[in-house]
């Protein structure tokens, strides 16, 4: 039994196998991620009502909150694929956290930048060390880290190795993230929707920020197989495969 | 919004907030266009580096 489940994931996670499946499957996410996008956007600039407190200012919301959002869960589907790829061997788990990586990075660079515009307003500065802002900024530098190992290794091994165990040290951070405003007193808000309480939030506001949420997750799944895709031409150059399929391109 | 009508003008005010709102969802956009582009070109340059070797492969073993 558990050999013929090893021989299927074996199958299904050949970089040959993915690569054929894979561009079937992008388009798939990348028009629902459009559609859902754009009314999202709708939604959140022509629908959700003014906020009492904030203003116009809060409808920064629907950005911030779900590049925040992706750029910790990018970083779990990363680490997780390093952690695979260094016990099992699976190359195109390697392949998957490496392809991460970058959109991680920019949606961690996205909620930095976001937050900031939103506190200038709201708080006074740009930027404060503040728990939360802190260890999202120590998030951004561990995806640096990650991509500069990757980049600076030259044999592909030792290089999912390394950065593969710098990722997995670094999901550490994630709870910290997540709880540092609870845990410290800070300048950053409360949670509004991710806990365990009815969302302190009204609806109108709720559902572009949920609908934004599935959008930039769907839009991540179609770029990260576009990305894996070509890791997986390039790190599998040499294989006959690749050769016939780059010579009729 | 505040009022009964719509007019463009106060949507594109954001209340006085315009600065901080268009350059969030601004920036946004640069990134959705990038991620999107970049991978794109990056293929290109894979595909050229592949048919490369491919190319000098063939030609080493003309030549030996």
């Amino acid at each position: 039994m558990f050999k013929r489940i090893w021989a299927w994931i074996q199958k299904f996670s050949s970089p040959k196998h993915f690569y054929r499946i894979s561009g079937k499957m992008i388009p798939w996410f990348a028009v629902p991620a459009a559609v859902l996008g754009v009314y999202a956007l709708y939604m959140g600039l022509f629908v959700a009502p003014t906020d009492y407190q904030q203003g116009e200012s809060y409808r920064i919301i629907f950005i911030h909150v779900p590049a925040a959002w992706m750029s910790m869960f990018i970083y779990m589907v990363m680490a997780v694929s390093a952690g695979i790829g260094l016990i099992w061997q699976i190359k195109l788990a390697d392949m998957i956290a490496a392809a991460s990586a970058p959109i991680g990075a920019w949606f961690a660079f996205l909620a930095l930048v976001t937050g900031s515009l939103w506190g200038k307003p709201m708080w006074g500065a740009y930027w404060v060390w503040d728990a939360r802002l802190t260890s999202e900024l120590i998030l951004l530098f561990l995806y640096f880290g990650y991509m500069a190992l990757q980049s600076a290794i030259e044999d592909q091994r030792t290089a999912d190795k390394a950065s593969g165990l710098l990722a997995i040290v670094g999901v550490v951070n994630i709870p910290i993230i997540h709880y540092s405003v609870e845990w410290w007193n800070t300048l950053h808000q409360g949670a509004t929707v991710a806990k365990f309480d009815k969302p302190s939030m009204h609806i109108d506001m709720l559902i572009p920020l949920l609908l934004m949420a599935i959008a930039a997750k769907l839009f991540y799944a179609a770029i990260v197989l576009i990305r894996a895709r070509n890791e997986v031409l390039y790190r599998e150059r040499n294989r006959q495969w690749v050769k016939e399929l780059v010579e009729k391109l | 919004m505040n009022g009964s009508e719509f007019s463009w003008s106060e949507f594109l005010h954001m209340g006085g907030y315009a600065t901080f709102v268009w350059s969030s969802y601004g920036l946004a956009l640069v990134m959705v266009v990038f991620n999107i582009v970049s991978p794109m070109i990056e293929r290109k340059r894979v595909i050229a580096r592949v048919k490369r070797a491919i190319k000098r492969e063939a030609n080493s073993r003309q030549t030996s």
